[in-house]
């Protein structure tokens, strides 16, 4: 905007776009608005993490005063009680293990079938492209129950059942059609161009992919990673019926099921674990947040 | 305490899987490879060669359990009569499972689980879904707004705001499950502050079911908010000074600007958020730890059929019956919006 076209009065009145998609080069809200803003986040904030400082206090606490209707983080008597006995006389560190080589196996086979099919969905029209992306995306719709009553008894068929076999390959297929969504919707965005300038400069096609348009779209290939690692980490129904009968098998989301039993005895065991477990997956996610936003919705907003 | 066996023996057994799904796609690949390639010399060999491992996993995973669970839904399976049952469960005697469209016909005219029938889980899984989809939206909108604007520690803001979302749900889930307490929990607790008596959240089937929805709006805002985020850094600023040289005001440019450009961010999610509702078993199982039969939904209702009640052909019947309540709905959705269109460009 020259300073011609705008008139004297936007310096003084804060200009529409700051107010609704915000922005500004510098601070345009009223005093009142802002404070308005400020405390409507806190409150939205405080609902978000309350749980989690609710937690952190009953881990810390000592075995007798687990019922005190107490809200500090720090509890009187804090101690690491909780902490020791579920990391030493528990399964847990077995179950984490476990959970973690099944993830990140799964999280993996998945995002490579799903980079390379979204690259054909992306840039070739092949014969059956059409029906293959309304598969993709009906398998979203399908309940994931729906799919667990035959999966269960055809595994019980060919005896896939209390082992990692069958739990294995299911994770890392029902990865495919959500990674394939969001990578192709990624892949779009991205100039064909620069691919066929490679194959000028004698790339074959399967190059121009992997060295030109794969590192292009890290962003999108670590949102796709990250989620497929969070949803095999947190599932429980399939795994539950595919080797919840097998205690050493168990993944973490099976065994702290097993915290549960006496709850009231054990709520500060609970509560310790799910710090544990938490902590890495909080990290992980709330710094891969910068490209969550990019990763996303770049697919969408195309259009 | 770790046992180092049982960890070598986990990991092989990982390994080992994943090398034989790699011997499965090196195979299917070689076969592709001398059919497309050097045999029949197609042109775009690539992109098939490219989904085909996907498109195995899919229709060994998918397809195969789908026709093969339509064929159950024919049969009486169940734990009594666990027999694999073959073409529509038809055989001699004993063995003859096949029941035509009974089942079918059980899921609209008797009793779901115990005592609830059909009509009364599909009308709370529309309350749930309409309910929690409502708020996630609405709830996601209004605070990417607000995050939208230059404030003093947006990032922290957005991080804690994420949290929901980042959390394991199991581990929410359970959080929130004890903090439901009537007596112990916190939330009794801060309702007691504002002078507000001890409400029943596990026991009462009223308040199960609002236990459910606040526990669910409490996980899906994050969802729609960052979606939201995306949506609103896309817009560029110049509409809004457009708007403002013809004189537009706040309310005007919202509805005029914003809405419609966060169309195509919105639409296709608020139908992947409504499939993840209308789906979400783990909420409904782990706040009501398959107590009350009136707070489930009907995928929570199909998992007790299935392995609670272990009626697999009844399920199967079920299963087919709840796919086709969101597969109407998705239509009249995905005509009335248009929501797919960039999709298959």
């Amino acid at each position: 905007m020259t300073a011609i076209a705008q008139p004297a009065a936007t310096s003084t009145r804060r200009s529409l776009a700051s107010r609704i998609i915000g922005r500004p080069t510098r601070n345009q809200d009223r005093p009142l608005t802002r404070v308005v803003v400020h405390l409507v986040l806190i409150v939205a904030s405080v609902i978000a993490v309350f749980p989690v400082i609710r937690v952190v206090g009953v881990a810390l606490r000592p075995g007798d005063r687990l019922l005190d209707p107490n809200f500090s983080l720090i509890p009187p008597g804090a101690t690491l009680d909780a902490f020791r006995h579920v990391l030493f006389d528990t399964a847990l560190l077995q179950w984490l293990f476990n959970s973690l080589v099944i993830t990140m196996g799964t999280a993996t086979v998945g995002l490579i079938f799903a980079a390379t099919s979204a690259y054909a969905f992306s840039r070739y029209k092949f014969r059956g492209r059409g029906l293959g992306l309304t598969i993709l995306f009906a398998t979203q719709m399908i309940p994931g129950i729906m799919l667990l009553v035959p999966i269960f008894l055809l595994a019980v068929q060919f005896g896939l059942v209390s082992t990692y076999r069958g739990l294995v390959m299911a994770y890392s297929v029902t990865a495919i059609p959500f990674s394939v969504w969001i990578l192709k919707g990624y892949y779009d965005t991205v100039p064909i161009d620069l691919e066929e300038a490679a194959r000028i400069d004698g790339c074959t096609e399967f190059e121009a992919f992997r060295k030109v348009l794969l590192p292009l779209s890290l962003p999108a290939l670590m949102i796709v990673f990250l989620f497929n690692f969070l949803a095999a980490w947190g599932e429980f129904f399939t795994a539950n019926v595919l080797i919840g009968s097998r205690e050493d098998l168990l993944t973490w989301a099976l065994g702290i099921q097993r915290f549960q039993a006496q709850f009231q005895t054990q709520w500060a065991d609970l509560a310790a674990a799910s710090i544990m477990i938490s902590i890495p997956v909080v990290v992980l996610f709330v710094w891969s947040s910068k490209f969550l936003v990019s990763g996303l919705t770049l697919g969408g907003v195309k259009g | 305490m770790f046992n180092f066996q049982q960890a070598a023996s986990a990991l092989g057994e990982v390994i080992g899987t994943l090398a034989f799904m790699a011997a499965i796609v090196a195979l299917l690949e070689g076969v592709l490879y001398l059919v497309l390639v050097r045999w029949r010399h197609v042109r775009l060999a690539l992109p098939l060669m490219l989904v085909a491992p996907a498109a195995l996993g899919l229709i060994v995973f998918y397809i195969y359990p789908l026709l093969w669970e339509l064929n159950v839904s024919f049969t009486k399976m169940s734990l009594r009569n666990f027999v694999i049952p073959g073409f529509l469960g038809l055989g001699e005697g004993k063995d003859n499972l096949f029941v035509g469209l009974q089942n079918y016909v059980n899921v609209f005219t008797g009793t779901v689980l115990k005592e609830t029938t059909f009509w009364q889980l599909l009308l709370q899984t529309v309350i749930w879904t309409v309910v929690n989809v409502t708020l996630h939206v609405t709830g996601g909108i209004g605070l990417a707004l607000l995050l939208n604007r230059h404030i003093h520690g947006r990032n922290i803001y957005r991080a804690l705001l994420i949290l929901p979302w980042a959390i394991p749900s199991l581990i929410s889930l359970q959080i929130w499950r004890t903090e439901y307490n009537q007596q112990f929990g916190a939330v009794n607790q801060i309702l007691g502050l504002f002078g507000i008596g001890a409400v029943p959240w596990l026991s009462d089937r009223f308040w199960n079911f609002v236990a459910m929805i606040i526990t669910n709006v409490w996980l899906g805002i994050p969802f729609m908010m960052v979606i939201t985020l995306g949506g609103l850094q896309s817009i560029s600023r110049e509409y809004y000074e457009a708007a403002e040289i013809d004189g537009a005001n706040g309310r005007q440019a919202f509805r005029s600007i914003t809405l419609p450009l966060l169309r195509p961010v919105l639409i296709p999610a608020i139908l992947l958020g409504t499939f993840l509702t209308f789906n979400n078993i783990a909420v409904p199982f782990f706040i009501n730890q398959n107590q009350l039969e009136t707070s489930d939904i009907l995928v929570t209702g199909l998992y007790r059929a299935a392995f609670q009640f272990s009626r697999y052909g009844f399920a199967a019947a079920f299963a087919f019956t709840i796919f086709a309540v969101l597969l109407i709905f998705t239509i009249f959705y995905i005509r009335r919006t248009n929501a797919l269109k960039g999709a298959y460009e």
